[in-house]
């Protein structure tokens, strides 16, 4: 009659991490948006590495319960590499983007020991000031980085010696809209995985993670240091789609904005960061326009907004779950926490 | 024959509060060993020295004459002891096959395995389903842990901590607040536990206590006052007048 427990258990599980229509609707379109609008992959291009700085973000917001307010650290390092890679060593971008991303978690994994201990408070503070410590250091070395004036004349070669960056930017969007998918298939199986889990469980309930052998340190590293590894990557694929590296790219705003991004789009389920990114770049370009003086206004508007009215009312994904469950014979689904911090 | 569990005038104070006051406390390998007294008399106070949740101010612990007084928490449930919550330490937005998954999974190492889906980790998967069945649970174990009922709450505290397969047990209070319907469910699980297991037992519940334990200690105001069998204790008068005396 009913099937034995653990076969109804592997079903759940699998049921858990499985592909959502929605997930894959939001790639096709994705997908389809470098066609649809040919006028605008500059700004899809920006839309793209903002989502993954996001998304690495949310990797140890989301899932580890580590705030940071320095996240610009990696960015911009991983920016100035993949410039002074192309500059100096090898103008393909694929190696590039790789040496970037050794770069940059080779920091997060340097200074990962910073965040390990402390309330959120302090991991605030330790990381905001590793990112600043990062902006004055770039800002003196200007016989290396360019100092206030950055690093300009970056001219890239096609893509794997095949695809050439065309006029209007949509070899890059693609070429950021790959790297953005594949990244998410990684974060999705980690999350997925028995580590993302134990992650969970760390944040969740630390003294009961212990008192089940699970020793947070390491862990700790390892998140860590994967999400400076993509937050590398999304600062290369700036310079590598600008052909320029401004001292910008380790400022604080950008600290803050991916951070404001997160939230816009919900911390915990790894489409938060694309969410956000589209919201809070579309929301900036159109009202860039209609109040050029006022938009950082209404974004803290709608910040203040989303924290008091709470953004699972206001969620899409959450609120579809939130119908989906309600419907009957559907019960089993329950289970299925679009975000996952929803208390 | 080396005790399971040793501890050696172990003390713990805060601030000038002594709340675990030169306790030399042995647990034989294999007992069903229960710890009494009354409230605030530093029974769990002892149960976080013993597993590492609280540093002690003197003293030590031996577990198989091992002295794990200074190892960590997680490197203590790895050398073989678990421990149940008084208040419910659960991961409330996860499910109980989740939860129980992690114990397994940890306990065989696959905490860092980075890339492997959840699903594909069928022995353990397997394994929790299992647990979760003997425990009664399975037909709410894909239900996030907080719409449980308080009584399969309390069933998955117990679960989480076998689900490791621990050598030394300490279970504090078990059946604390569930309601009287519920209790025997409970119960049952507690005198059901391997035998090879050393399961340390706080509870109140002297009807319970008086049917499992086979060694009885007394606990009051941070000392061990008292230890004896079912015999000795339920029949000592002074431990009827501080303990008995107002919980019968
Ligand atoms: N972190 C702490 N700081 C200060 N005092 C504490 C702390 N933890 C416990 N105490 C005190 O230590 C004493 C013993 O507490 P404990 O929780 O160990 O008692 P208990 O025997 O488990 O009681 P109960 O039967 O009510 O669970 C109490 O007086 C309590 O107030
Ligand atoms: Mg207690």
């Amino acid at each position: 009659m009913s099937a034995p427990h653990s076969q109804i258990a592997a079903a759940f599980l699998r049921r858990k991490a499985a592909w959502t229509p929605l997930e894959a609707g939001l790639w096709c379109l994705a997908l389809a948006a470098a066609f649809l609008f040919p006028s605008q992959q500059l700004l899809l291009s920006e839309i793209a590495i903002l989502a993954l700085f996001a998304l690495s973000l949310d990797l140890i917001v989301g899932y580890a319960g580590i705030l940071s307010l320095g996240h610009a650290a990696f960015f911009g390092v991983g920016a100035y590499t993949a410039g002074l890679f192309s500059l100096h060593v090898s103008a393909e971008p694929l190696t590039g983007l790789a040496v970037s991303a050794v770069v940059a978690g080779l920091l997060g994994l340097a200074t990962s020991f910073l965040v390990l201990r402390g309330s959120d408070l302090t991991r605030l503070m330790t990381t905001f000031g590793v990112s600043m410590l990062l902006a004055e250091g770039a800002n003196q070395a200007a016989w290396l980085t360019g100092g206030a004036d950055g690093l300009s004349g970056i001219l890239l070669e096609p893509i794997a010696g095949t695809f050439e960056f065309d006029l209007w930017g949509r070899t890059g969007y693609l070429y950021c809209l790959a790297v953005l998918f594949i990244l998410l298939l990684v974060a999705r199986r980690i999350v997925h995985s028995p580590f993302g889990l134990s992650l969970k469980a760390i944040k969740r309930n630390s003294r009961r993670a212990a008192m089940l052998g699970i020793a947070p340190n390491r862990r700790i590293v390892i998140i860590y240091t994967i999400s400076a590894l993509y937050a590398g990557m999304a600062g290369a694929l700036l310079t590598q789609t600008t052909s320029f590296v401004s001292p910008d790219v380790l400022a604080f705003h950008r600290s803050a904005d991916v951070l404001l991004v997160l939230v816009l789009g919900g911390v915990g389920y790894l489409y938060g960061g694309i969410v956000g990114a589209v919201i809070f770049t579309l929301l900036r370009a159109w009202l860039s326009v209609v109040t050029p003086q006022y938009w950082m206004f209404w974004i803290g508007l709608i910040l203040v907004a989303l924290v008091v009215i709470g953004r699972d009312r206001l969620h899409p994904a959450r609120a579809i779950a939130l119908v989906r469950s309600r419907l009957p014979g559907r019960a089993g689904e329950k289970a299925v926490p679009l975000s996952e911090d929803s208390r | 024959m080396t005790p399971a569990l040793e501890t050696q005038m172990l003390v713990k104070r805060f601030g000038g509060l002594i709340v675990t006051n030169e306790v030399s406390l042995s647990v034989r390998p294999g007992a069903r060993h229960a710890l009494i007294g009354p409230n605030g008399a530093g029974k769990t106070t002892l149960i976080n020295l013993l597993t590492g949740a609280l540093t002690p101010s003197g003293g030590r612990i031996l577990l198989s004459g091992e002295d794990i007084t200074d190892t960590t928490p997680f490197a203590r449930v790895r050398k073989g002891i678990a421990r149940t919550f008084q208040i419910n330490q659960l991961f409330n937005d996860l499910t109980p096959l989740e939860s129980v998954m992690l114990a397994v999974g940890e306990r065989m190492g696959h905490g860092s395995r980075l890339f492997r889906p959840l699903f594909a980790d069928r022995t353990v998967s397997e394994e929790a389903a299992a647990l979760l069945e003997r425990f009664r649970l399975a037909d709410v174990m894909c239900l996030p842990t907080r719409d449980l009922p308080y009584g399969k709450q309390r069933l998955l505290e117990i679960a989480l901590a076998i689900a490791l397969q621990p050598k030394v047990l300490l279970l504090d209070e078990p059946a604390a607040g569930v309601p009287e319907e519920d209790r025997h469910e409970v119960l049952a699980i507690v005198r059901a536990l391997p035998s090879d297991v050393t399961v340390l037992l706080i509870e109140h519940d002297m009807d319970l206590v008086f049917s499992f334990a086979d060694r009885i200690s007394v606990l009051a105001a941070g000392r061990l006052f008292a230890e004896g069998t079912v015999e000795e204790i339920s029949g000592d008068p002074q431990v009827k007048a501080i303990y008995l005396g107002d919980a019968a």
